[in-house]
């Protein structure tokens, strides 16, 4: 504070114009004012009404005041205070603490009954404390903490998923301490529901797939591959990454805004009083209702995305549906498709266990929500392509 | 007595579509005086103070604050502050930075003055070592304190306080009365405060009124005391239970 208040004193160097002209300018705004603060030897007189309205110029004039004072005291007079309220007061008791800061003492002296007694309500007859300055933290300290903190989080991680499996080894053995009756809902909300939006973008993606390769594909005379082109990659790559980017911001943010706040309301611990293991009870549930529902909007992705292809290929390469299927036959084969539905398998798994351990990691209110849906996502995306890129390593060293 | 601050006149609020849950209630609060609304669980206590701040429309009647009917909260400076029942702080920002907020709105104070105020207001309710941390992280009535310190952030002459002590422990909702007092007899303050505890009732409260809901309305009003002595079996039996309650 007290660095605050030398940071408003005038420069030494002021040419006496200005001095004069702020000086005019000063007596003319106090004019206006319905207060005075005058300096006199050893304490600052305050006089007339002291409130928030002109709060800020209270604080102007008092920090003008006491900017270059020095010495041991400087009290504060308020004997001719007509009427004050909280926030100048509040200002007053700052003023004094930083004051105190300064090593001068500052006592708020005066005043009426009522006025002192509004003064101690504020803390102004307690001795100034010193607020404590914060450290600011080493770079080599934070290095330190944002390792442990990562550290603590593939911990936590790994706690996580551990806990959901034996939660599904319990299941498997009692099915009944499961939910499974929310099953057919969670489907519904993640698998039907975005059914429209799986085909609109599929199809957008096998079209533009096969635009794209319009071009080259004509320079040869090999209008008809276009069907190899989008087939191959639709059915192996973009089918599966594209609907699973739409589940992630589906699903996973849903489950992970359903879930935080269940959190922050201590749904789950009600959950946990009930006798009920939320692991078996929510998480699960979840997990394998993307589990199933990924593969069923990828298949449909695959024939949508295909059918993309198609369109372009009958609008502008003059590839008639019937010899773009029959090309289609000849180079997609079954494990093109299978190949994606089970990246699609491994895809909603990872978008429910995110979802959910987000979900459950939730702490701080609506804030905390927010930023738990904001990280499910990012981390749902950063997953698939990890996912993705360890799949098809995997399948080419099966060969398929 | 001096000119009202707050007037309801044949009140009537309640969810749409649905009977109103109060009809008929009037009632005049002046400056300077700490009026209650009391009353059960589910007789429209919280309802009728969130008509009465401009958060609910009245099905029928008339609130005015200060001499203006039907002010629009969010169109100028505020005239009156507000605690409610959970205290509602804005969980990504710091208790400090809660309290801090109108000011940095709706005053041009310096930034180090904002914040000498907002600290000001925390130490009033004891709260001053809290001011770094989120809402998140102190218990229910440490939240309550600091909405009231939020609520007396713009120096309102008026404060509409909705169970402020409920949850507290002794200790410090008596010393929440005695703020609640002082804040009265130093700045003129008046208070309008939903509460079931009859300690701060008796020992804070000027006038209150006790509403009903099976007759969806006030069915008595007066000094505590009076209340308390009713001639009117109910008005009494809600004294009487609230006594033991408490």
């Amino acid at each position: 504070m007290a660095s605050t208040l030398q940071g408003r004193m005038a420069p030494a160097s002021s040419a006496p114009a200005d001095a004069m002209s702020a000086s005019r300018k000063s007596s003319a705004r106090a004019k206006h004012l319905p207060f005075s603060v005058e300096r006199e030897e050893g304490r600052v007189v305050l006089t007339g009404e002291l409130t928030m309205r002109h709060a800020g110029a209270l604080w102007r004039r008092l920090s003008e005041e006491v900017d270059d004072a020095s010495g041991q005291r400087l009290d504060l007079d308020l004997s001719g205070v007509t009427h004050a309220d909280g926030a100048a007061v509040a200002l007053l008791v700052e003023l004094r603490a930083a004051l105190s800061g300064r090593a001068i003492e500052c006592d708020l002296v005066g005043g009426s009954e009522l006025l002192r007694e509004l003064v101690t309500l504020y803390g102004g007859e307690r001795a100034p404390t010193p607020r404590p300055k914060r450290v600011k933290e080493r770079g080599v300290a934070r290095f330190g903490g944002g390792v442990a903190s990562v550290l603590q989080a593939i911990e936590r991680w790994v706690a996580f998923v551990g806990s959901v499996a034996a939660g599904a080894a319990g299941v498997v053995a009692r099915p009944r301490t499961s939910n499974f009756r929310s099953l057919i809902t969670l489907s519904e909300r993640a698998g039907a529901d975005g059914v429209p939006i799986v085909l609109l973008l599929n199809f957008l993606v096998g079209f533009v797939m096969a635009y794209q390769s319009a071009g080259q594909l004509e320079l040869y005379g090999a209008n008809v591959y276009v069907a190899d082109v989008v087939g191959i990659s639709v059915t192996r790559e973009l089918a599966p990454l594209m609907t699973a980017i739409i589940m992630s911001g589906r699903s996973g943010a849903a489950f992970a805004a359903e879930l935080g706040t269940m959190k922050v309301s201590e749904e789950i611990d009600a959950l946990r009083t009930l006798g009920l293991e939320p692991v078996r009870y929510l998480i699960l549930p979840r997990v394998l209702a993307l589990a199933l529902v990924a593969p069923a909007l990828t298949l449909l992705g695959d024939v949508i995305g295909v059918a993309g292809g198609a369109a372009v290929g009958a609008l502008s390469l003059e590839v008639t549906p019937r010899a773009y299927l029959a090309e289609l036959r000849t180079a997609v084969f079954f494990s093109d498709v299978w190949t994606g539905l089970v990246k699609s398998v491994g895809f909603g798994i990872a978008i429910g266990l995110i979802g959910c351990q987000q979900g459950f990691a939730t702490s701080g209110g609506a804030a905390g929500v927010g930023r738990r849906t904001t990280v499910t996502v990012v981390t749902c995306l950063f997953a698939i392509v990890i996912l993705d890129t360890l799949f098809t390593v995997f399948f080419r060293m099966l060969g398929v | 007595m001096t000119s009202p601050i707050v007037e309801a006149r044949s009140l009537a609020v309640g969810w749409p579509g649905a009977a109103p849950l109060l009809e008929g209630v009037s009632f005049d609060v002046h400056r300077g005086e700490i009026f209650a609304i009391l009353g059960g669980s589910g007789s429209g206590k919280s309802t009728l103070m969130r008509a009465l701040i401009g958060l609910e429309s009245p099905v029928s009647g008339e609130v005015a604050i200060a001499g203006e009917l039907a002010p629009k909260l969010e169109a100028r400076r505020p005239t009156f502050g507000v605690m409610f029942q959970q205290g509602a702080l804005f969980g990504s920002l710091t208790v400090l930075q809660n309290v801090s907020l109108p000011l940095e709105r709706w005053t041009d104070l310096p930034r180090d003055a904002v914040l000498a105020i907002a600290r000001a207001k925390l130490r009033l309710v004891g709260l001053e070592e809290a001011g770094d941390k989120l809402p998140s992280e102190l218990s229910g009535g440490m939240k309550k304190r600091a909405a009231i310190a939020r609520a007396l952030a713009l120096e309102p002459s008026l404060v509409f306080l909705d169970e402020p002590s409920s949850g507290l422990d002794p200790v410090t909702s008596a010393g929440l009365d005695d703020l609640i007092l002082t804040l009265k007899r130093a700045l003129g303050l008046t208070v309008v405060i939903v509460t079931h505890e009859l300690g701060s009732i008796f020992a804070i409260v000027d006038r209150c009124i006790l509403l009903d809901h099976e007759q969806r309305g006030v069915s008595a009003s007066g000094a505590p005391r009076e209340l308390a002595d009713s001639d009117q079996p109910k008005v009494r039996a809600f004294f009487q239970r609230a006594a033991r309650a408490s």
